[in-house]
C-alpha cells in the first residue's frame, strides 16, 4: 500500500508530466485558454492514461520483453520483440482512444457531450505515449503498480492545465508588453511554475516515514501556491479550491 | 446525409480525374525543381511560419533535449528524416486513405519510421540513443508530424510534401538549436561539448579562462524550466521583429 501511495504522489507531484518532462505540451498550451475546456481535455487525459498503462504494461510483460513470449513454450524464450514497443504502444492507445470515444458516447452522453472533441486529440498527446514508455523504462513490478503511475500521471497532467487556464483567464486583463501576448507569456509563466514545482524534488519518499512524508508534501504544496497566490493574486485560489473538494 | 456522401464521392472523383490530368500532363515536371514557390515552403517555416513558435506545434521534445547542443542537433535530424519521409509516404497515399481511419494510419506509418531511426540511433551513436533515452519515440507524437500531415501531406504533391516536410523539421531544428546552444552555453559552459569559456578546476588557481575571473555557470540554465523561458523570449525576439505575429488576445 505504501508503495502505491509513494508512486502516486511521486507521479503527481515530483515526475509532473508537464512541470518535469514537458509531456502533452502541445494541448496544453492549445486548449489552455479558457478552465472550462481545461478541465474537459484534463478529464480525458486522466481517463486514457489510467486506462492504457496497464494495458500496455500487460503487452510489454507477455508480449515485448525479451523472454515475455515464454508462455508460448521453450522455443520462445529467447524472443526479443521489444524493437516493436512503440508500434505496439501506440496502436493500443489509437484504439483504446476509440474504443472509450465509442463506450462514452454510448453509455453517458453528458460526459460525451463534455469530452466530446477532446476525445481523438488524445490520442496524438504525447503524455499518453510517454506515459506508456516511462512505465516500460521504470519496469514496475505489477499490473498495480503500473495503473497507479498512470493515473496519478494523468492528475499531474490535469492540475497542470487546470492551473494555467485559471492564469491565462486572469492575465488577459493584465498589460503585457505587445510581441509577448499569448503564446511568449504562457510559456514563461509555465516556467515559473515549473520552477515552483521542482521545489517537489527534494522530498524523500521513503517507505517508514511514510506518512509524514505525505504530511510534509501537502503542506509544501500549500506553501508553494500560497507563494504564488502573492504574485498572481487570486488566480490560484481557484486551483486551491478545486483541489480541497478533493 | 446520404446526399453528402454522394457530393462526397463525386468531388473526390473530381479531384482524382483533376490529379489524373495533372499527372498525365506532368505539370509538376514543367515547374524548376526549387521554383519561387517550392523554396517559399522551405523557408516559410523557418520565421513566418514557424512550427514551435507560430504554430505550437512539437514543443513537447523541443524542451526536453536542449541541455546540449549535439543532443539538439541529432533529434532536429531524426525528426527530419521522419517527417520528409513520412510526407512523401502519406503524400503517395493520400487518395487511397479513407478519411475516417486515416489518424490510425498516419500513426502506423510514423510509428515505423521512428523505429526505423531509433534503431540507427542506437547502432551507431549509443550514448546519444540513451540521452534521448523515450524522447526518439515521442516523435510519434510529435504534433508537428501529425500536424503537417493533415494540414499539408494529404492535400498536395509528393515532391512538395517532401519540401515542407525538411523545410518545418529546419524550422524546428533552428529553435532547438538556439535554445540549446543558450542552455549549454551558460548552463556548463561548453559547446558541443567543448569548454569555449576556459576550464573550471578544483580552486580559481587551477582555472583558466573565464573562471579565473571568478565566473560561475549557471546551474539553473540545466534545469528544465529555464528551457521553457528561453523558448518565451525567443517568442518575444522574434515577434517584436515581425510584429504581423503579435496575438491580438
Amino acid at each position: 500500500m505504501q508503495e502505491y501511495l509513494n508512486l502516486f504522489v511521486r507521479s503527481i507531484f515530483i515526475e509532473n508530466m508537464i512541470f518535469a518532462y514537458f509531456l502533452g505540451m502541445c494541448s496544453y498550451l492549445a486548449v489552455s485558454k479558457t478552465v472550462k475546456t481545461a478541465v474537459g481535455l484534463g478529464a480525458a487525459v486522466i481517463f486514457v492514461l489510467a486506462i492504457t498503462v496497464p494495458i500496455n504494461f500487460l503487452m510489454d510483460q507477455y508480449l515485448l520483453k525479451p523472454g515475455a513470449l515464454s508462455w508460448l513454450g521453450e522455443e520462445f524464450a529467447n524472443v526479443d520483440l521489444s524493437f516493436l514497443s512503440f508500434i505496439m504502444f501506440i496502436a493500443v492507445i489509437a484504439s483504446m482512444v476509440q474504443l472509450v470515444e465509442m463506450i462514452v458516447e454510448k453509455f453517458a452522453p453528458a460526459l460525451y457531450g463534455a469530452l466530446g472533441i477532446f476525445l481523438p486529440l488524445i490520442a496524438v498527446n504525447c503524455a499518453i505515449l510517454g506515459g506508456s514508455l516511462f512505465m516500460q523504462q521504470k519496469d514496475f513490478s505489477g499490473i498495480g503498480a503500473a495503473a497507479t503511475y498512470g493515473l496519478g500521471s494523468g492528475i499531474g497532467w490535469f492540475l497542470a492545465i487546470l492551473a494555467i487556464a485559471a492564469i491565462r483567464e486572469k492575465i488577459a486583463y493584465s498589460n503585457v508588453p505587445a510581441p509577448l501576448k499569448g503564446l511568449g507569456i504562457t510559456f514563461i509563466i509555465t516556467g515559473l511554475m515549473a520552477i515552483g514545482f521542482m521545489s517537489f524534488m527534494g522530498i524523500k519518499l521513503d517507505g517508514q516515514e511514510e506518512s509524514e512524508a505525505v504530511e510534509l508534501e501537502t503542506s509544501s504544496v500549500e506553501k508553494i501556491e500560497s507563494k504564488e497566490n502573492n504574485s498572481t493574486e487570486q488566480t490560484l485560489s481557484f486551483t486551491d479550491n478545486t483541489k480541497l473538494n478533493k | 446525409m446520404a446526399q453528402e456522401n454522394n457530393n462526397k464521392q463525386m468531388s473526390e472523383k473530381e479531384a482524382k480525374k483533376k490529379e489524373m490530368i495533372l499527372f498525365l500532363s506532368n505539370s509538376e515536371e514543367k515547374e524548376s525543381f526549387l521554383s519561387k514557390q517550392n523554396l517559399k515552403l522551405l523557408s516559410d517555416p523557418l520565421n513566418d511560419d514557424n512550427p514551435i513558435t507560430v504554430q505550437v506545434l512539437g514543443i513537447c521534445s523541443a524542451l526536453a533535449i536542449t541541455v546540449q547542443l549535439q543532443a539538439a542537433v541529432v533529434m532536429s535530424l531524426a525528426v527530419m528524416v521522419v517527417m520528409a519521409f513520412s510526407n512523401m509516404i502519406i503524400s503517395l497515399m493520400r487518395n487511397l486513405i479513407p478519411s475516417r481511419i486515416r489518424i490510425i494510419v498516419q500513426l502506423v506509418i510514423v510509428a515505423a519510421l521512428v523505429i526505423l531511426v531509433d534503431q540507427v540511433l542506437k547502432a551507431f551513436l549509443y550514448d546519444l540513443s540513451k540521452q534521448l533515452s523515450v524522447f526518439v519515440g515521442l516523435i510519434i507524437t510529435n504534433c508537428i508530424v501529425m500536424g503537417r500531415l493533415e494540414a499539408f501531406a494529404l492535400g498536395n504533391g509528393v515532391y512538395k510534401s517532401f519540401l515542407d516536410g525538411i523545410g518545418n523539421a529546419a524550422g524546428y531544428g533552428v529553435i532547438l538549436i538556439i535554445v540549446a546552444f543558450f542552455r549549454e552555453l551558460l548552463g556548463s559552459g561548453k559547446l558541443w561539448g567543448i569548454e569555449v569559456l576556459g576550464h573550471k578546476g578544483a580552486t580559481m588557481a587551477d582555472s583558466t579562462g573565464l573562471y579565473a575571473l571568478g565566473y560561475e555557470n549557471n546551474g539553473l540554465m540545466l534545469l528544465a524550466p529555464m528551457a521553457l523561458i528561453i523558448v518565451g523570449l525567443v517568442i518575444w525576439v522574434q515577434r517584436s521583429r515581425n510584429r504581423k505575429l503579435i496575438e491580438e488576445a
